[in-house]
């Protein structure tokens, strides 16, 4: 029994009335890694909290770590002498502190009074980052580093601190392409060291490329434990939502007239030469590695960016874009890929984010907003787009990814647009979230918008497109339809 | 395609009712804490001076309460309202000096226009260049003190038409002219904050510029009408300032500065911007000026009433806070 490392049972949780966990049990193997998968609210969070030591289960849990004996309950010490260290989203790093000094942080607090020495600092940390084989400076300060090189640094920290089992919560949600390969093979060498590490992400591709089992959770109770071996990606999401999901690839439509038609449009140092074309109810997936100008083109589209060569055509006539407000004034919109900081106002209520792009038509007569038109306007699009909303009047922040995302399409199609921009439209969002957003964008096509979808997912490309374009550092490389392809030639050809 | 969630029919105790209560309570607490202990609180007398003393800081804090709630701050208020009054008082006793009544509005006019011109400058400076606006509005401040101090050589104005006065020391119907010029201006502004498309744009703004940007909305136009709004309400303190003291001078009321960012924060406002309500604020300042009037009338200096008043947002900070976290 002795290659078990963590082996947790009938662990429930309580908060007021609701039964977040429900008698689960789970085990982790020395070092294995496993996928700890489940949509938004099924209680992943709250069981690595009480593996943590941060909640306190129910009675009845028992807890057992190879031959030592079993116990009822984590203690946050008894974590820490366990080796059990928990890589939060946000990292919890210190910015203005040196790479070095975040790695042995934790010497710090065992003994808070001895001197701090810089060069043993320097040299300790050497030590794990080149145990590690990362490029990592350790005098760099954090806070200049990219995101990927600071989950670095968080790795290095906890094993430092003398790791032996890892929970890895979304660590590639903010990563490209590139930096999640380098954390996956970081990934497998750490298990190699005997070290145990629970993954938890939404991309599953990334899952069945990385864990060996994954353990499946639904509302607090546990689907089971799989190999990864044989699982697909649908079956995953369906043990993940309970639900067969309709994932299809969509069955082109005899494509419209044109309506919005790129000729050589180039931006210096974007994307150069760009020509295609996007027809009347047609979705056009546009794809290629971060940074082959994917983002940059919308924002050209969009009016944000003014090209430096090229012509735009609308309905056949030149259209010149001085600002965003014109693109929306000529039924453009744009879904920004960044939800947080561009997408929404997140502090102001639901009812102001969705009124936002329609002012103009809400103030009538003019110089009165009327408070109950704009309700009016936002009740109906919840319940349009099947937005689950308990009062329009709180911050949208307070609403999960998928809701938060219906807000953001909401606003842009308050403004009848007949083109549609989408970038990424589904980043963090969870699987069952993301079937019924593209189950709008779908139904938005057969209404006869032009959707331009971009994402470097090619799953959702391949599943979504009648027509796939895929950028190449800022240039056109391929063109094809998903029929004539399959999702994994597609990935090849972006990652080509 | 639909799956709306049931309505919640429980009470819910939002933001808004929050902070009117809170100031409502405040008012209440230190009026019938001084209508008991301060002899001669309740007297016409000091009600009437209240209803003096208090729009000019008042109509200065609705001129720093619009720049707050957009995530920025206006530090060139007293002086906007110094220029504003030495223009007006300079027009009237001189070139308009006998034009009567019409020439009494032209000069308030150009007072006010000189005012919201004050704004201008901030706003498209803010807009255009993208510099913070405490540095520009403290730039336009010290620019406003050195050229009002340079123009009037360090002296003032004084001795204005008894019909000007009267804005200052006149009733209508029983209410001092200052109070409802006062009233008015909150009721117009908090009119603007809420039902128009650019009172909607300025909490938005304070917010996220840039989210509010990529929604369509001009930032750079709404900047620029916000510092004017601004710069004329200030402009309008200029004027009641004027009035009730019959002179105006370089640094008038420049103590003030700072009481306005106090009474804003005291009313709700939110540091980072995006919220902020004018009717708590009328409420908060109406409990400053009873404390300092109270305070007075008790005996003690104004010194210790200016204490009372910064450990009072303190006070109400902390008690704030819980319910802040809770929703």
């Amino acid at each position: 029994m002795d290659d078990i490392a963590l082996r947790a049972e009938r662990v429930s949780k309580v908060f007021g009335q609701s039964r977040v966990l429900d008698d689960v049990s789970f085990e982790l193997r020395r070092g294995e890694v496993l996928c700890l998968a489940g949509e938004n609210g099924c209680g992943k969070s709250t069981l690595i909290k009480i593996l943590n030591g941060v909640y306190t289960p129910e009675a009845g849990a028992t807890f057992s770590f190879g031959n030592a004996t079993a116990v009822s309950r984590i203690t946050p010490h008894d974590a820490r002498a366990l080796g059990i260290h928990v890589i939060w989203q946000d990292l919890a790093l210190f910015p203005h502190l040196s790479v070095a000094e975040n790695i042995v942080f934790d010497d710090y607090v065992a003994s808070p009074f001895r001197p701090l020495s810089r060069r043993a600092a320097r040299s300790e940390a050497r030590g794990v980052i080149e145990r590690l084989g990362v490029p990592l400076d350790p005098d760099a300060r954090v806070e200049d580093l990219s995101i990927a090189r600071r989950q670095l640094v968080a790795i290095c920290r906890v094993l430092r601190a003398g790791a032996r089992i890892v929970f890895m919560d979304e660590p590639t949600a903010s990563l490209t392409r590139n930096e999640v390969q380098t954390l996956l093979e970081i990934t497998r060498s750490l298990s190699a060291q005997g070290i145990s590490i629970v993954f938890v992400s939404h991309r599953l591709s990334e899952v069945l490329a990385v864990c060996q089992r994954v353990t499946v959770l639904r509302n607090g109770a546990l689907v089971g434990t799989y190999s990864t071996e044989g699982m697909t990606q649908t079956r995953l999401s369906q043990l993940m939502t309970g639900r067969e999901l309709t994932l299809t690839p969509r069955q082109a439509a005899c494509a419209g007239e044109p309506v919005l038609e790129l000729r050589n449009l180039s931006r210096t140092g974007e994307f150069e030469e760009v020509s295609l074309t996007l027809h009347r109810g047609e979705i056009l997936g546009l794809t290629g590695l971060l940074g082959a100008g994917r983002t940059e083109l919308a924002h050209v589209l969009f009016g944000m960016n003014r090209p430096t060569g090229g012509e735009l055509l609308k309905n056949g006539k030149p259209l010149t874009l001085r600002s965003n407000r014109d693109a929306i004034r000529n039924g453009i919109a744009y879904v920004s890929e960044d939800r947080l900081h561009l997408g929404l106002v997140q502090n102001q209520s639901i009812n102001m984010n969705t009124a936002v792009t329609v002012l103009d038509e809400l103030e009538k007569p003019r110089g009165f907003l009327s408070p109950r038109r704009l309700r009016e306007l936002t009740a109906e699009w919840i319940q349009r787009l099947g937005t689950k909303v308990s009062d329009a009047e709180l911050a949208v922040s307070s609403l999960s990814g998928g809701n938060q995302q219906r807000i953001v399409l909401a606003k842009w199609l308050a403004t009848k647009p007949d083109v549609l921009i989408l970038d990424c439209p589904t980043v963090g969002v969870d699987v069952g979230a993301k079937a019924g957003i593209f189950e709008i964008i779908r139904q938005l096509a057969d209404e006869g918008m032009s959707i331009i979808l971009i994402s470097d997912e090619a799953g959702e490309i391949w599943m979504n497109s009648d027509r796939v374009v895929v950028l190449k550092a800022g240039r056109v490389s391929r063109e094809l339809t998903p029929n004539a392809t399959t999702e994994a030639s597609l990935e090849e050809i972006i990652n080509a | 395609m639909s799956s709306v969630s049931a309505p919640r029919h429980a009470f819910r105790f939002g933001a808004d009712t929050l902070e009117i209560g809170i100031m409502a309570l405040l008012l209440v607490a230190s009026f019938s804490f001084f209508a008991l202990m301060a002899p001669g609180f309740l007297s016409a007398v000091n009600v009437r001076s209240m209803a003096v003393q208090l729009p000019e800081l008042g109509l200065l804090s609705l001129a720093m309460l619009v720049p707050i709630i957009s995530g920025g701050l206006n530090l060139a208020v007293t002086f906007t309202a110094n220029i504003a009054g030495l223009t007006t008082a300079w027009l009237v006793q001189n070139a308009l000096g006998d034009a009567g009544v019409l020439g009494i509005v032209a000069g308030i006019g150009a007072g006010l226009a000189v005012g919201s011109a004050a704004g201008l400058l901030i706003g498209v400076i803010v807009a255009r260049v993208g510099a913070h606006p405490i540095l520009v509005s403290l730039g336009a401040m010290i620019f406003l003190q050195g050229l009002g101090e340079f123009l009037t050589r360090g002296g003032g104005i004084s001795g204005m038409p008894a019909g000007f006065q009267w804005l200052g020391s006149g009733t209508l119907i029983g209410i001092p002219i200052p109070m409802l010029i006062f009233l008015l201006t909150a009721g117009g502004l908090a009119y603007f904050m809420q039902f128009t498309r650019t009172g909607f744009s300025i909490h938005m703004i304070g917010s996220n510029p840039r989210a509010t940007e990529y929604s369509g909305i001009n930032v750079r136009r709404v900047l620029i009408v916000l510092y004017t709004l601004s710069g004329l309400l200030a402009a309008i303190a200029g004027m009641v300032m004027l009035a009730r003291f019959n002179s105006v001078r370089v640094g008038h009321g420049e103590s003030y500065l700072l009481i306005t960012v106090l009474a804003c924060f005291l009313a709700g406002a939110n540091p980072f911007g995006g919220f902020g309500r004018v009717l708590p604020l009328v409420l908060g300042l109406m409990s400053l000026q009873v404390i300092a009037s109270g305070m007075n009338l008790m005996g003690a200096s104004q010194h210790l009433a200016t204490a009372v008043w910064g450990a009072f947002l303190i006070v109400v900070m902390t008690l704030r806070m819980p319910f802040l976290k809770r929703s």
